[in-house]
């Protein structure tokens, strides 16, 4: 019963973090400027690969492989906000413009 | 048949890159493409099994080499300046020059075994015996380490000496930083108001350099070793110079430290072949040290040391070079501003 529970919560995770990966690359093919594509990429490697993770993480059986596990997902917690952060502040300070409201008709998919 | 499809896509991604690399005209973008070229042959590595070989490249290519790439841009400037695109006939010599060498590696590569085939030279001379002696004569589990540093311990000198080299010939050209250092104007390359980076470095920073401590001391056991640990370790320190600023990171480690550690690591390294050798042994010699696999153990923790001290020290010596370097401007330009 509980691997049974195990198996459908990892399951879920998986087809969950996937859904966002999908979600996240069609985003950055099609959406329209730099601040939303970053934004896009944002949820592939935060949101996506954490989900995965979490479903790997729930597939483990032994101590050391899932410590080892959540090490990498504390890392990527805070590293990939990070990078987005400093990408997207980088991108301002040098001067890039948001795309605004004139440009909505791009953003129909 | 699932390896050979992941395989293929990473070959083919690698091959895009590298067009891509060739098209560039922005130099940050074209660094940036190189760093994503060695984390893809960082992934074609581990498919491979070579997670040894994988880690390095992870560490190096993409880690340290796109941080003096960066150093190096700081210096030249972000693009190719249109009087510098090589003209025509000497496209088409480069072209030529490059087809025949192509021409010659994929004429090679017809004479080589196919990969994985146990019939191949590679497999055939010495390889059968460290893969079945290994565990007993140095008691280590993980092979690759073994045959660095103990079997081929004298080439894995030579590879460190190469390293060091290398630093003496950058503070050749770039010049030695204790001069520079009291030139007070340095340009400052740092993001010094962000707080969100400055605390996430303050957060990385213990796990980076204990993690390379990790990957030193667990590198007879798992993938890993001196090489690898040396530049995780400068990796995180550079992180904390780059945040912080270069002034920062000169209070905690002060060149002149670099320059002791960079020889220390070659001398311990040869130190310890030269103890072998009072012991009676020859050079590199382990077994002298201690009785049975100990010697073993003794000998490769030393040397594996030398050789993560001194990439460590080289690799950072490196970045202050690249970052402190200031170029006589021409004088064109020193009169506009």
């Amino acid at each position: 019963m509980i691997s049974f529970t195990l198996d459908t919560l990892s399951w879920a995770c998986f087809i969950i973090g996937s859904a966002f990966i999908l979600l996240g690359s069609v985003g950055m093919l099609r959406l329209p400027d730099f601040y939303t594509r970053s934004h896009a990429a944002g949820i592939v490697d935060t949101l996506g690969a954490w989900l995965i993770l979490a479903g790997m993480l729930l597939q483990t059986t032994d101590l050391i492989s899932g410590l080892k596990l959540l090490l990498i997902w504390a890392l990527m917690f805070f590293a990939n906000p990070t990078t987005s952060h400093l990408l997207i502040k980088a991108a301002h300070q040098s001067g890039l413009k948001p795309l605004l409201a004139q440009g909505e008709k791009d953003m129909q998919p | 048949m699932i390896e050979f499809t992941v395989s293929a896509c990473l070959m083919l991604l690698m091959l895009i890159i590298s067009i891509a690399i060739q098209r560039m005209r922005h130099l940050f973008a074209a660094i940036m493409l190189t760093g994503v070229f060695s984390l893809l042959s960082a992934l074609v590595f581990t498919t491979m099994d070579a997670v040894d070989v994988a880690f390095t490249e992870a560490a190096v290519g993409a880690g340290i080499s796109t941080v003096l790439f960066l150093g190096a841009l700081g210096l030249i400037g972000n693009y190719i300046e249109e009087k510098n695109i090589v003209s025509p006939p000497r496209h088409a010599l480069a072209l030529i020059v490059c087809m025949l060498t192509g021409g010659a590696l994929l004429y090679a590569v017809v004479d080589m075994p196919a990969y994985g085939d146990p019939q191949a030279p590679a497999q055939q001379h010495v390889a059968p015996r460290y893969l079945q002696q290994s565990p007993r004569e140095t008691g280590l589990p993980n092979v690759v380490t073994s045959v660095l540093a103990s079997y081929r311990g004298y080439d894995t000198m030579g590879e460190t000496l190469v390293v060091f080299t290398a630093a003496i010939a950058v503070f050749g050209l770039l010049g030695n930083i204790n001069k520079r250092q009291r030139n007070k104007e340095r340009r400052s390359v740092t993001q010094h108001d962000d707080i969100v980076l400055s605390v996430f470095t303050k957060l990385m920073l213990p796990m980076v350099l204990l993690f390379a401590l990790y990957v030193q001391f667990h590198g007879d056991f798992g993938p890993g070793g001196g090489f690898q640990a040396g530049v995780i370790f400068s990796a995180g320190l550079i992180l904390y110079g780059l945040t912080f600023g270069i002034d920062e990171l000169l209070l905690v480690i002060p060149p002149w430290l670099l320059r002791i550690f960079t020889a220390l690591g070659i001398f311990l390294y040869a130190g310890t072949g030269l103890l072998t050798m009072l012991l009676g042994g020859n050079f590199l010699d382990y077994n002298q040290l201690a009785h049975g696999t100990h010697g073993q153990h003794y000998g490769i923790f030393a040397v594996e040391l030398g050789v993560g001290i001194s990439v460590a020290a080289v690799m950072l010596s490196l970045f202050y070079s690249f970052m402190n370097f200031r170029p006589a401007l021409p004088k064109q330009e020193s009169d506009k501003s």
